[in-house]
């Protein structure tokens, strides 16, 4: 007690550069942009709702503009040119398939052209809340064609690390309900008329997405976090790994 | 890929494809006319046109937002919707479908603009073929002329000022219709286009149209039954 007392506190300075590693696309990509110009990190985080995703993203931003990084976020339907009206049409339950699909990569490669690659150009940490495998993972659960989103996805950036938080769909329906006091429409498949009853349709979906996920991974080579333990047990196993990368040890 | 006829679908798809100026969208609004007048079941499409999707493009393409990729996947969104929602249901009523521009719009616009035609096409992959694609050709000045002496305040997308061809919006059409027409053409053969030849008279290239159309498809099983 006494000598941490008389131990002045130690304000940390040191701040690490992240190594620089080249950069790919998962196909051709989009036209015209210079790899080698992308100096920043691009880190996912996967998982459904009630995973965690939102509250370790928080956290991770707190934790590394301490440790003297820049960083932006993404997610799914944040694009100016489309998130309203991609809204307007889940409200409305009325788009179809593909079209629903397709509405979705376009709110996607916006975000990739206007927030992800110039934020890589200059530096910064990039986080996205979900990415590309869980537009592909939802689609496959309906039924679509998997080479066909392979393409449409061709414009992705492979990012330099990914995280999928799984949890048991019994953990998320707990944590949801305690949220929000309900399930949501689209998070429960209802679309899909897997059951009439929400909580069973609940479960049964969160169920098909995590299979769709495990064969993702095997392709995309995830890092898997056991998103049923504490928050302070995600960050801390989302930090070490995040470090890791970051000096170039992975 | 196939047609919808080959698909077994009851009824027939038929597309009209050419430059802007090129008199394409007067002769199909002719076709309409005439098919309805005589009772058929018609329907008619146009590129760019279902209402949801319609909001984001026209607010992309006000704002200047749309990258290549972006100004493909939301036309594509939007082809998606009316494919889906309206092309299919009816061609399976057994309609006679004209579309005003089909994906081969997409594949000559959005390669133009250097996305892979690899990855244009197979987005589409989802669209049958037309069952009947007339293609109007017609010479790259008239076209031109037609569009600049009718509205000669060129919209920026429509004159290719993306691709920053030219400074000047003129120019930059003439240079960006000009490409478009090379991929139409190199496209004719593959995708089995009827060619019209655009420069005749209206009446002319209508006699043909529909001389054409019955040639290939018997348009007596597409009328109206009393119901």
């Amino acid at each position: 007690m006494k000598r941490a007392a008389s131990k002045p506190h130690k304000i940390r300075s040191q701040i690490v550069v992240p190594t620089m590693s080249p950069k790919k696309w998962y196909g051709h990509g989009i036209p015209g942009v210079d790899l080698q110009k992308l100096t920043g990190k691009l880190f996912v985080v996967e998982g459904a709702d009630g995973s965690g995703r939102s509250t370790q993203i928080v956290r991770l931003v707190q934790w590394l503009e301490q440790g003297g990084h820049a960083t932006v976020q993404v997610g799914l339907k944040r694009s100016s040119l489309v998130s309203e009206e991609l809204e307007q049409a889940q409200q409305g339950n009325i788009l179809s398939r593909i079209t629903l699909s397709l509405f979705y990569a376009t709110d996607f490669a916006d975000q990739v052209e206007n927030v992800i690659l110039p934020a890589l150009k200059s530096g910064f940490i990039v986080l996205a809340d979900r990415y590309i495998y869980t537009l592909m993972a939802r689609d496959m659960v309906r039924g679509m064609d998997e080479g066909w989103l392979k393409n449409l996805y061709g414009v992705a950036l492979v990012p330099d690390a990914v995280f999928y938080l799984q949890t048991t769909p019994e953990v998320l329906v707990q944590r949801n309900i305690s949220k929000t006091l309900t399930l949501d429409y689209w998070e429960s498949g209802m679309d899909l008329g897997l059951s009439r009853d929400l909580f069973d349709s609940f479960l049964k979906y969160q169920t098909l997405m995590s299979e769709q996920f495990q064969r993702l991974q095997k392709t995309y080579g995830f890092r898997i976090v056991d998103g049923n333990q504490s928050v302070e047990g995600v960050h801390e196993e989302l930090r070490s790994e995040i470090e890791e990368v970051m000096r170039g040890r992975v | 890929m196939k047609t919808f006829s080959e698909l077994g679908f009851p009824g027939r798809l038929i597309a009209v494809e050419g430059l802007d100026g090129s008199g394409k969208s007067t002769q199909i609004y002719l076709l309409k006319r005439w098919l309805e007048l005589e009772g058929l079941k018609v329907f008619f499409s146009e590129w760019n046109s279902s209402a949801l999707v319609k909001s984001a493009t026209s607010k992309g393409k006000k704002r200047e937002l749309l990258t290549p990729t972006t100004f493909s996947l939301i036309h594509a969104t939007d082809f998606a919707d009316r494919y889906e929602r309206q092309l299919v249901p009816l061609l399976r009523a057994g309609y006679l479908v004209l579309c005003d521009r089909y994906i081969f719009t997409a594949f000559a616009r959005d390669v133009v603009r250097g996305c892979p035609p690899k990855w244009v096409r197979g987005i589409y992959n989802f669209a049958a073929l037309p069952d009947m694609t007339f293609f109007f050709k017609s010479k790259l000045e008239v076209s031109l002329q037609r569009i600049l002496d009718g509205r000669p305040q060129l919209k920026y997308f429509e004159a290719g000022m993306d691709l920053r061809l030219s400074t000047d919006m003129y120019e930059s059409f003439r240079i960006f219709q000009g490409r478009i027409l090379e991929q139409y053409l190199a496209m004719s053969t593959e995708f089995n286009f009827t060619v019209i030849d655009a420069n005749e008279r209206v009446e002319v290239q209508q006699q043909i149209v529909r001389q054409l159309l019955q040639n290939k498809i018997d348009l007596a099983k597409y009328m109206h039954s009393p119901l």
